[in-house]
């Protein structure tokens, strides 16, 4: 294989792993805080020592999994330089400027703050010490909307002139009101708040299930997760249409690759379903919903929604010979299995609601908490696969393409080798990380009691 | 003044502020599965960086970043020159700081003698690789006219870059034990530190010296009065932070030692100027605080936003530092 094929391999696969990490510690972060912030409010001593438990249980998987997020998203911030140089000389001035202020804005305060809220429990009055993990919540979801702001650039270019070959910023206010960049906030910030719910539900469940002495307080927490993933998952929904919507304005052949939707329609249906041909450019069999989406991109039930095939021609008048159709086949089922995702979650949450609700209790239910945790990590990873294959051919869509940008210093043994030592190293730092947290989940707690007040 | 050198300055107080922090998060990293006899007392050196040490790293993940908003090319030109050191950089990173984070997780005793040792070689690594990098920085290297380094990973192996990152070791264990000592109450940890101080002081007195002559010979210094002055003025501050250890003054000598983390980086930075990365090939193929930067625009947007943003995290930073002031006893061990 080649320096590229190598490099976006290696990209793909370190920063799909860092997202791993990421989803937890935006949405944990917050429902911390918010525990902490019912911990210092309440005044009945009973659901006081609760919460102080709870938080005692769940801040150590939080740090678990903040310490992953941590050394993988080091290798990241180093990786544009490395596998992707031509990109940074290119991008440097636009791409730059957000990463640094990352860690200006976001990285000190998280880091620093973390600190004083793990080790300073002693140290602080209670409420400067809540007001530690509200900061910590706080710059996490600020570090995203950097990191985003940065990737939808690359989807939908604003506030640059070209200039010596280069891209330089001419407007830093457009760079961070960049619609997509608002759009893609929202939604991978309900997106994480859902992952995270998700994570809580199979731990309070299994808890439920382990029947231990502590079973009622993570019975009512249950409810807490239910409720925090269902405000997740539907505006995970909600924002996820507007930002279809989005797309399919500046972005119209990711749109019609997404929806394998060859020939340009109006009204343009919805396809369920399909087998696709990409080879001959058509679908050898599809179950389609009609007008369906006209009415999901235009709100009403008719309108044209461009095909793959008048793109095609489009993007040859404006950019010159090329190929500019992605995989088509894999954004397909990638937006599926998204939405299919999200749709089953809910049902589950929703249920966990009713029979917390009925004061029911349901075995089967909370196995299917369980069982369910790997979902909202397919859809976080499908979803990413969405917006970066989507824009292929383009590593900065209509400015520079992917197969311009990696470094040409590289040899491909060297990039090889860096594959697979990144792969085999996060593989085992994978495994190390479960096994300590499964332990932690199923020791501990055996009673409230013993909870050490530290 | 341009903001081009502005953000030169801003760069060499990121670098100056990282080695001097995580010099001695990477020092007490090294020394304490090789110094700590059992359990209570490897726990305890450990635990006097836990609270800090990822605020520590954020000063290497901004100076990258500065690097890449302020001089993109820079960023481009190093980061894929260095790629295999920095692929051992960052295996070393993330296994020194999943070390950190998992080693109190369990109580078993291979699982912490593993991570004990994963975060010494965590520390070790990067140590050697940033002084070796940073000599190279001096030493020049094959790039060509179109900023590209044309030399093979090897080529970056030289004496004087393995003295560099010797050199850069030493000062950091020193830098970590005189951090240790200060931060350690009554432990019986006190007579052993007390020799590694000074052993290890005298051997990074020596390798500093050695160190600064061969800049001298090897590298266009001396056509910088001022990165000499401020080389002799490092080694003259590590000299004083030696006798002061000798003589048990143990905060005095951890804040020259800081000093001279905080001089050698300027100096390095000082025999650069105005160039960042020396080419030897073409003296005019170098890549320099100008034909490197990025517009007049993004530097005027990222000095407002450092200028706001630089002292408030030195505040709250140093904050952190004062409600973390008490010396840590065995006592500080239980909620953990
Ligand atoms: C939507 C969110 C998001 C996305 C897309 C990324 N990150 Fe990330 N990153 C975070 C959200 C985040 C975070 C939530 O802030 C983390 C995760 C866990 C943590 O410790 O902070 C983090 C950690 C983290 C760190 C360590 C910070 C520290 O030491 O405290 C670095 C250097 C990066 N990231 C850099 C990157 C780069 C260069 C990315 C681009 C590919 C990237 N991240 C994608
Ligand atoms: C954390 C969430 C992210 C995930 C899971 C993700 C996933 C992916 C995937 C799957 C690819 C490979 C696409 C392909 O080769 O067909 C890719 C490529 C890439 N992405 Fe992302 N991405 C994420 C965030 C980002 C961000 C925030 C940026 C930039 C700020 C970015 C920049 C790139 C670049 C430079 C490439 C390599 C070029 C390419 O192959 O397109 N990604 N990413
Ligand atoms: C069911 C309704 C949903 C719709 C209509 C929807 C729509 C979309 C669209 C169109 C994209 C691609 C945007 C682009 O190319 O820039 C996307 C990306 C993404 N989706 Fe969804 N989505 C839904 C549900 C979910 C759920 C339930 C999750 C996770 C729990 C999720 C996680 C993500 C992530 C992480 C991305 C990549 C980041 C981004 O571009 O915002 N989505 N979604």
């Amino acid at each position: 294989m080649d320096v590229l094929s190598l490099s976006r391999w290696q990209f793909a696969i370190t920063t799909t792993y860092h997202f791993l990490f990421v989803p937890l510690t935006l949405g944990l972060s917050i429902f911390l805080a918010l525990l902490e912030t019912c911990y210092v409010k309440t005044q009945r001593p009973e659901w006081k020592k609760h919460c102080r438990g709870l938080i005692q249980f769940f801040s150590t998987i939080f740090l678990i999994n903040f310490g992953m997020g941590i050394v993988t998203g080091i290798v990241q911030e180093f990786h544009f330089g490395m596998n992707w140089s031509e990109y940074s000389r290119f991008m440097g001035d636009i791409f730059g400027a957000p990463l640094a202020l990352e860690a200006l804005s976001a990285f000190f305060l998280e880091s620093t703050f973390l600190g004083l809220w793990v080790f300073g429990w002693k140290r602080l009055s209670p409420k400067l010490h809540c007001a530690c993990i509200w900061i910590v919540a706080l710059a996490s979801n600020l570090s995203a909307f950097w990191i985003l702001v940065a990737n939808s650039f690359m989807q939908h270019p604003v506030g640059y002139i070209l200039r010596n070959g280069r891209a330089e910023m001419t407007d830093f206010f457009a760079l961070i009101t960049n619609p997509y960049a608002i759009f893609q906030f929202t939604h991978t910030l309900f997106a994480c708040i859902a992952t995270s719910g998700c994570l809580l539900l199979a731990i309070c469940a299994y808890k439920v299930l382990q029947r231990g002495p502590a079973m009622a307080v993570f019975r009512q927490c249950l409810m807490g997760a239910a409720v925090f993933t269902v405000i997740g998952l539907l505006g995970a929904m909600g924002s996820g249409h507007l930002q279809a919507q989005y797309v399919a304005q500046v972005q119209p052949m990711k749109l019609a690759a997404m929806e394998a939707l060859w020939e340009s329609a109006d009204p343009a249906p919805f396809t369920a379903v399909a087998l696709i041909d990409t080879d001959k450019q058509e679908n050898t069999f599809a179950i389609d919903v009609p007008n369906m989406l006209s009415f999901m991109v235009h709100n009403r039930p008719s309108g044209e929604v461009k095909g793959i095939k008048e793109l095609q021609d489009l993007s040859v008048q404006q950019y010159g010979a090329g190929n500019y159709v992605p995989a088509v086949t894999g954004l397909f089922w990638s937006f599926r299995i998204m939405l299919a995702a999200g749709g089953i979650l809910l049902l589950l949450a929703l249920a966990t609601v009713w029979m917390l609700r009925k004061e029911k209790n349901c075995p089967y239910l909370l196995w299917l908490l369980i069982l369910s945790l790997p979902l909202p990590f397919i859809a976080n990873t499908t979803g990413w696969f969405i917006t970066e294959a989507g824009r292929q051919p383009w590593i900065v869509v209509g400015l520079q393409k992917t197969m311009e940008a990696f470094s040409p210093v590289l040899a491909p043994g060297e990039v090889l080798m860096t594959l697979v030592g990144y792969t085999l190293v996060y593989l085992f730092l994978a495994l190390a990380a479960l096994y300590a947290a499964l332990r932690y989940i199923r020791k501990t707690p055996a009673r409230l009691e013993d909870w050490r007040d530290a | 003044m341009d903001l081009n050198i502005l953000w030169f300055i801003l760069i060499t107080i990121l670098f100056a502020g990282f080695f001097l922090l995580e010099g001695f998060d990477y020092g007490v990293g090294m020394i304490a599965p090789l110094l700590g006899n059992d359990e209570t007392e490897r726990r305890l050196m450990l635990r006097t960086i836990l609270p800090v040490w990822d605020g520590n790293e954020v000063w290497m993940i901004t100076a990258g970043g500065a690097l890449f908003a302020a001089f993109p090319h820079v960023y481009a030109t190093m980061f894929s020159a260095f790629y295999m050191a920095l692929f051992l950089l960052l295996c070393a990173l993330i296994f020194r700081g999943a070390g950190l984070e998992l080693r109190n997780r369990l109580d078993r005793e291979s699982w912490h003698t593993f991570w004990d040792w994963s975060i010494c070689f965590g520390s070790a690594v990067p140590a050697v690789l940033w002084g070796v990098a940073v000599t190279n920085l001096l030493a020049g290297l094959p790039i060509n006219g179109h900023m590209l380094y044309i030399g093979r990973f090897i080529d970056l192996l030289t004496p004087y870059t393995l003295l560099g990152g010797i050199t850069f070791l030493l000062l950091f264990t020193f830098h970590g034990t005189a951090f240790l000592t200060l931060r350690l109450d009554h432990s019986p940890l006190d007579q052993r530190l007390q020799t590694l101080g000074r052993r290890s002081g005298l051997a990074a007195l020596l390798a500093l010296a050695a160190y600064a002559l061969m800049t001298v010979g090897k590298t266009d210094f001396l056509q910088h009065p001022l990165a000499v002055i401020l080389l002799v003025l490092t080694a003259l501050l590590f000299l004083g932070s030696w006798i002061a250890y000798w003589r048990q003054k143990i905060r005095p000598s951890f804040i020259l030692s800081s000093l001279t983390i905080v001089m050698a980086t300027a100096a390095i930075f000082a025999g650069l100027f105005p160039r960042i990365m020396v080419s030897n090939l073409q003296p005019e193929w170098s890549l320099t605080i100008y034909n490197a930067a990025s517009s007049p625009y993004t530097l005027t947007v990222m000095s407002i936003a450092a200028a706001c943003l630089v002292p408030v995290i030195l505040l709250y930073q140093g904050w952190t530092y004062w409600i973390f002031r008490k010396r840590i006893t065995e006592k500080d061990l239980e909620h953990y």
